[in-house]
């Protein structure tokens, strides 16, 4: 396995002792440009103070197994929110079909999912049992997002897991307008953890060097990790794509990631 | 991947929805992840009605020799019956 690592060793950071008893519900967050959407909360019971995580749904959308990933933020100490992206265009439809309806209209805007998540975090920061400090996860589309959002807003953690279109743009003519992100490393306000599939091709292992060459020219804090053997989506459970090994080992690296730069 | 490239569809007729049929004035084609068909990618078909709203929509995802196959069938039978009706269609 490939690891990569420019850490700041300063940042150790710890959990607040706690019952794993968490608290999960529907709320509804003032988003981008004060759009009233739905978002998805989880966390524990209990004073804090915790560090949060806004969980960047993937492109199949504000579905149960992204739910499942926020509920797991809330186990391990952290404030989880999730917004539905999809909010403005399929208010109360399934998941699926929100994400159909989106896809057949080119994807979510960047300037808008820099919005949603930055009122996401807003709305965390504004919790009681906030300590102030927030990161971001997502996976897939989700993953470009997440580093797309710490590239546009003061975050103090992020996590790309395996996000395409970072480095090299999507096949010409493609609907969804996602351009690459590389010309605005500069600009990455946090620690980056990526995680990786050595057989992924969206994100290819070039394409994860290029990023990383980007990352130390500009002396940025990052951590990578790419898996033999695992292509893209090795998280997803319920795929045919899941490699227990990497999404094992990746769910190690976010946590220790996260209890680094999100608890201390 | 996520291939995110979809063709767009202009047609007409009728599908069977979770609520019962409705017209139908849209489809979207497009080779990319399943949400229930266990495989890493599928070509998937959405049968649509936009003005009902994103849930007038009848989903398939098929595996990609079904979908050939399943397209070769649909132009045998269209072809059959413009020969029975004697009326082109194309």
């Amino acid at each position: 396995m490939l690891r990569s690592r420019c850490l700041d060793p300063s940042a150790k950071g710890s959990l607040p002792s706690m019952s794993h008893d968490m608290k999960a519900e529907t709320i509804t967050i003032a988003g981008h440009g004060g759009d009233q959407i739905e978002a998805y909360l989880a966390q524990p019971l209990g004073h804090g103070p915790f560090g949060g995580v806004v969980v960047i749904h993937h492109m199949p959308g504000y579905d149960r197994s992204t739910k499942e990933i926020a509920r797991r933020f809330a186990d391990e100490g952290y404030i989880a929110l999730m917004p539905n992206l999809y909010s403005r265009e399929a208010p109360g439809a399934s998941p699926d079909d929100a994400a159909a309806t989106v896809r057949a209209r080119g994807g979510v805007p960047d300037e808008r999912l820099v919005g949603d998540v930055g009122a996401a975090s807003k709305h965390i920061k504004s919790l009681a049992s906030s300590n102030g400090k927030v990161g971001t996860i997502g996976y897939c589309s989700g993953g470009r997002q997440s580093f797309l959002a710490a590239c546009s807003l003061q975050l103090d953690a992020a996590v790309d897991c395996y996000g395409a279109a970072i480095v090299n743009p999507l096949p010409e003519g493609s609907p969804v307008k996602m351009s690459p992100l590389v010309g605005i490393v500069k600009d990455l306000s946090c620690p980056l953890l990526g995680l990786f599939g050595e057989e992924d091709q969206h994100p290819s292992p070039e394409e994860v060097a290029v990023l990383e060459k980007h990352l130390v020219e500009h002396g940025k804090t990052y951590e990578f990790h790419s898996y033999p053997g695992a292509g893209h989506a090795f998280f997803c459970v319920d795929r045919p794509s899941f490699r227990p090994e990497a999404a094992k080992d990746g769910w190690e690296q976010i946590d220790h990631f996260f209890r680094r730069y999100l608890t201390s | 991947m996520c291939t995110y490239e979809t063709e767009h569809v202009p047609i007409s007729g009728s599908g069977k929805g979770p609520a019962g049929w409705f017209s139908l004035s849209a489809a979207t084609v497009y080779f990319d992840h399943p949400v229930h068909a266990a495989a890493e990618h599928t070509l998937n078909v959405d049968f649509l009605n936009p003005d009902l709203g994103p849930s007038a929509r009848v989903a398939v995802e098929l595996d990609p020799a079904s979908a050939l196959a399943l397209a070769r069938a649909i132009i045998a039978a269209v072809e059959t019956a413009e020969a029975f009706t004697g009326t082109v269609v194309r």
